[in-house]
């Protein structure tokens, strides 16, 4: 098994630089400098604007950029901000928390609902229920993310009143964040009433946030479970007599999970795609909107930083779930 | 409705909690603001979002725009004396003004004109301890030419400050009415550089204004409370909350819902349902801008008058007026807003007659016209929907047999390339006003100095530039609005733009909010505002 981690850990590595390469390239493929667009209409003259590209080091050839960028990287520094003037590590861990409970609540539901919803679709096939979460998960599928949060803020916040219409916790409660994530610090904070409130201000946006993995989930689970009931050793275990639930619990399930834990990796990296649209709805102080922010802005450093710290989550992600692959299936460590 | 005045009573109560204002009847007002803060020295940055944050609530300057007009007011400064021959400015300063006690600082003396010193030799000298800490980039200051213009800020003693010009600049005035110029704490930053903190300074403001910041949540909240001895008396607000909420149609819902109780910016299509909604109140101003298209009257067949005349007349601005800005804009027939002094009301618009303009074309000999008409790539105050515009003008030219091709780059590139004097096309910008002075667009946008730069139409015509010089350096208003509206009458007469439009500023605020003004320069201040 360690063998088999660490052989994983040899493609990330790479991995990494490569992205590296990419986030510092990708944001100066973008027309347009940062500080063209910093002065906007006010425009400003060709010596100062190139005094400015001096002091951010913009002046210097692309490579020496890259070269000063990674041994800075490797001193733990990944820059400063060129408009907050604010470290972009701290940057990004002030907002990654908020972001990181959004996604963990929405793949929660996502799993919860996407996961048995498919398998009985699977074992019920052709039945309403089947159709039912086949449509629903098709709608799910195709719906703007934008337009379906709007509507749900529209229908249950201002129509119904049931749920806060954005934020992550009402202006009743105030208390310096501890971890960052607001369901913890609402507990930590003692007041009365702020971990409900915290709670109802992800209701809306989690589920929003949750819809395409749901449907991805459930789509990919059904499949795979079709697939997985038609075999063989399916039919020779309700041969020898195996109760339903014992059937679909221990052989087909476990021998679907693998496909179906290869999307709910997957979709990791769509959640982060998706908080973007998300936080920028619901006013969520994530990592999203910051940076949709920091590239419209040619913040470099920030577009870097970010894009560089998600990917390395994502990578992380992944290396858990290629792990799980391990446990569920040893024929999978021992041939790959 | 229940619902929504428990929870306002509620968010107001919450001040008990939040920011410890004392009494049972502490007033929080909730602002859905548009986004986050860049930072928290308005001298760094040029973005209004910003100014709102910053130097709208927590700063004060020597002067300050009466709330609501583009008027000068004494603020630091009671009174000010300009010398004889225009570059010397005497400013007495206002006693007994207390800058903010915060949790970092207790301020142990009253401003004065070390304070006046410090922050704008921060800006101008480069050898100053403090002009590089944070990054060091003064954008406002340098685009207001302050570099060039100042000589020296001396104190005179600890209430009289004297800036010393270079030359005479009446719009001076004006320009220490920015939020550029907002006066901070000499002792506070003495104290952080002493303490090896000097970057504090920005991080943790601290100023002499209404509000005093309490608490900033990146792109969440930012909470305020009331500066309890501000020198014009404490804002009758205790509390001020800023709830970030960038989507427009999620700070409709909000300020509906009772979240919040004045939002910026709504979307122009939700503007005739907040109107028919007794809970809210629409106020509605001209804003400080002008969205205009610029020839290149450097380049033939621009550099004719008459064919310049000509194509404004084929423009249908009511068209794009209604299609472009939805009812949220004024046709401009200035290349200065109704709302600043010296607007010219006589001057009168180029019609709109195409046949007409057809053949004025034809008696200028220009027949299978090719032109190229710029699309911003982005949204704006003054030209919500630049391409929608340009394709409106395309087929108005296509009307007198003009041929106009829409072209558009990248927004950076766009502001870079149209200022080439050899540049192709008709620009389609705009331009928000700074200090309300008239300056600030004449000169910027049309002055000489401008060719190659801001001046888009490369125009450079002498009557203009000598009735725009005489009125930067005459200090008396009446002569100088006498000047500023004849230069509108040359423009109008040799057209080098088409004048599109001013937009119309729209300020969705609860019925229970009192006395809130629209800020002609675009801002949201607070200090004044009440609620019932």
């Amino acid at each position: 098994m360690l063998s088999y981690i660490l052989r994983k850990l040899g493609v990330i590595i790479p991995t990494f630089f490569g992205v590296t390469l990419v986030a510092f390239v990708f944001i100066r493929l973008l027309p347009g400098d940062p500080v063209l667009l910093m002065a906007g209409e006010r425009g400003m003259s060709d010596e100062r604007h190139a005094a400015m590209m001096a002091e951010f080091g913009y002046d210097k050839p692309i490579l020496v950029q890259y070269g000063i960028y990674l041994k800075d990287l490797f001193s733990g520094d990944f820059g400063t901000s060129i408009i907050t003037k604010q470290p972009v590590l701290k940057e990004f861990f002030t907002l990654f928390p908020a972001t990181m409970e959004l996604s963990v609540v929405a793949i929660f539901i996502a799993v919860a609902v996407g996961l048995p919803a498919g398998m009985i679709a699977a074992t019920k096939r052709r039945s309403f229920f089947d159709h039912a979460v086949m449509t629903g998960a098709l709608t799910g599928y195709s719906m703007p993310i934008f337009w379906w949060g709007l509507l749900l803020i529209i229908f249950f916040s201002g129509i119904l009143g049931w749920t806060p219409v954005s934020g992550r916790i009402s202006l009743l409660y105030y208390f310096e964040p501890v971890t960052g994530f607001m369901l913890i610090d609402s507990l930590l904070s003692g007041q009365a009433g702020a971990f409900r409130s915290a709670l109802s201000h992800l209701i809306l946006p989690s589920v929003v946030l949750a819809t395409i993995p749901l449907a991805v989930i459930a789509r990919q689970t059904r499949s795979a479970m079709l697939e997985v009931l038609s075999m063989d050793y399916v039919r020779t275990a309700k041969a020898k007599g195996l109760g339903h639930g014992r059937v679909i619990g221990m052989h087909a399930l476990r021998n679907a999970m693998i496909p179906v834990i290869t999307v709910i990796g997957l979709q990791v990296g769509v959640l982060f795609a998706g908080a973007i649209l998300t936080e920028t709805i619901f006013s969520w102080p994530g990592i999203g909107k910051w940076m949709v922010d920091s590239i419209f802005r040619r913040d470099y450093p920030s577009v870097q930083g970010g894009l560089l710290l998600i990917a390395a989550m994502v990578m992380i992600v992944n290396l858990v779930v290629d792990v799980l692959y391990g446990f569920i299936n040893p024929q999978i460590r021992h041939t790959d | 409705m229940r619902k929504t005045k428990m929870l306002l009573a509620a968010v107001c109560g919450a001040s008990l909690l939040t920011v410890g204002a004392i009494g049972a009847q502490a007033k929080t007002l909730v602002y859905c603001s548009e986004g986050s803060p860049e930072g928290f020295n308005p001298a760094f940055y040029t973005a209004g979002t910003t100014f709102d944050a910053s130097s709208r609530q927590i700063f004060n300057k020597l002067v300050e725009f009466e709330r609501g007009t583009t008027n000068i007011a004494p603020a630091l400064a009671e009174t000010w004396d300009i010398s004889e021959d225009g570059t010397e400015y005497t400013f007495h300063l206002r006693k007994g003004v207390k800058f903010h006690t915060t949790e970092g600082f207790t301020p142990t003396r009253d401003f004065n004109a070390d304070d006046v010193v410090f922050s704008f030799m921060r800006q101008f000298d480069k050898d100053h301890p403090y002009h590089k800490v944070s990054g060091g980039s003064y954008e406002y200051f340098n685009g207001m030419s302050m570099p060039d213009l100042l000589k020296d800020v001396k104190k005179v003693d600890d209430y009289t400050v004297k800036f010393i010009l270079n030359r005479p600049e009446a719009p001076m005035i004006a320009n220490l009415g920015m939020d550029f110029a907002s006066i901070h704490s000499a002792e506070y930053a003495d104290q952080m550089m002493d303490a090896g903190t000097p970057e504090q300074v920005d991080l943790k403001p601290v100023g002499t204004g209404p509000f005093q910041l309490v608490n900033y949540q990146k792109d969440a909240v930012i909470r305020y409370k009331a500066h309890p001895d501000y020198w014009a008396g404490k804002a009758a607000l205790d509390n001020l909350v800023f709830a970030i909420t960038p989507d427009a149609s999620v700070r409709y819902q909000k300020l509906k819902a009772g979240e919040c109780h004045v939002m910026p910016y709504p979307n122009p299509a939700d503007v005739a349902a907040m109107k028919k909604d007794s809970e809210i109140k629409v106020l509605e101003q001209e804003g400080l801008n002008v969205g205009y298209m610029a020839y290149n009257t450097k380049i033939a067949p621009f550099d004719n008058v008459r064919v310049r005349k000509a194509l404004n007349k084929a423009i249908n601005k009511q068209a794009i007026l209604d299609a472009v800005f939805q009812g949220a804009g004024k046709i401009a027939k200035n290349p200065i807003p109704p709302t600043i002094w010296s607007y010219n009301e006589a001057v009168e618009d180029d019609t709109y007659e195409p046949e007409v303009a057809k053949k004025m074309l034809e008696e200028e000999g220009v027949t299978n016209l090719k032109m190229k008409v710029w699309a911003m790539p982005v949204q704006r105050p003054y030209n919500p929907n630049a391409r929608r515009m340009a394709e409106l003008i395309q087929a108005d030219m296509a009307e007198i047999g003009v041929e106009a091709e829409i072209v558009s780059y990248e927004w950076g590139e766009y502001l870079k390339r149209s200022k080439d004097v050899n540049r192709d096309g008709a620009v389609l910008l705009g331009w928000t006003g700074d200090n309300g002075d008239p300056d600030n667009f004449l000169a910027v946008l049309l002055g000489c100095d401008g060719v190659g730069g801001s001046n888009r139409a490369q125009w450079c015509h002498q009557p203009f530039e000598d009735l725009i010089q005489k009125a930067k350096v005459v200090s008396d208003k009446a002569e100088r609005t006498r000047l500023y509206e004849q230069a509108q009458v040359v423009f109008k007469e040799q057209a080098p733009w088409a004048t599109i439009a001013h937009s119309v500023v729209f300020k969705p605020v609860r019925k229970e909010v009192v006395d809130f003004k629209i800020d002609p320069f675009g801002g949201h201040i607070f200090y004044g505002v009440d609620l019932k």
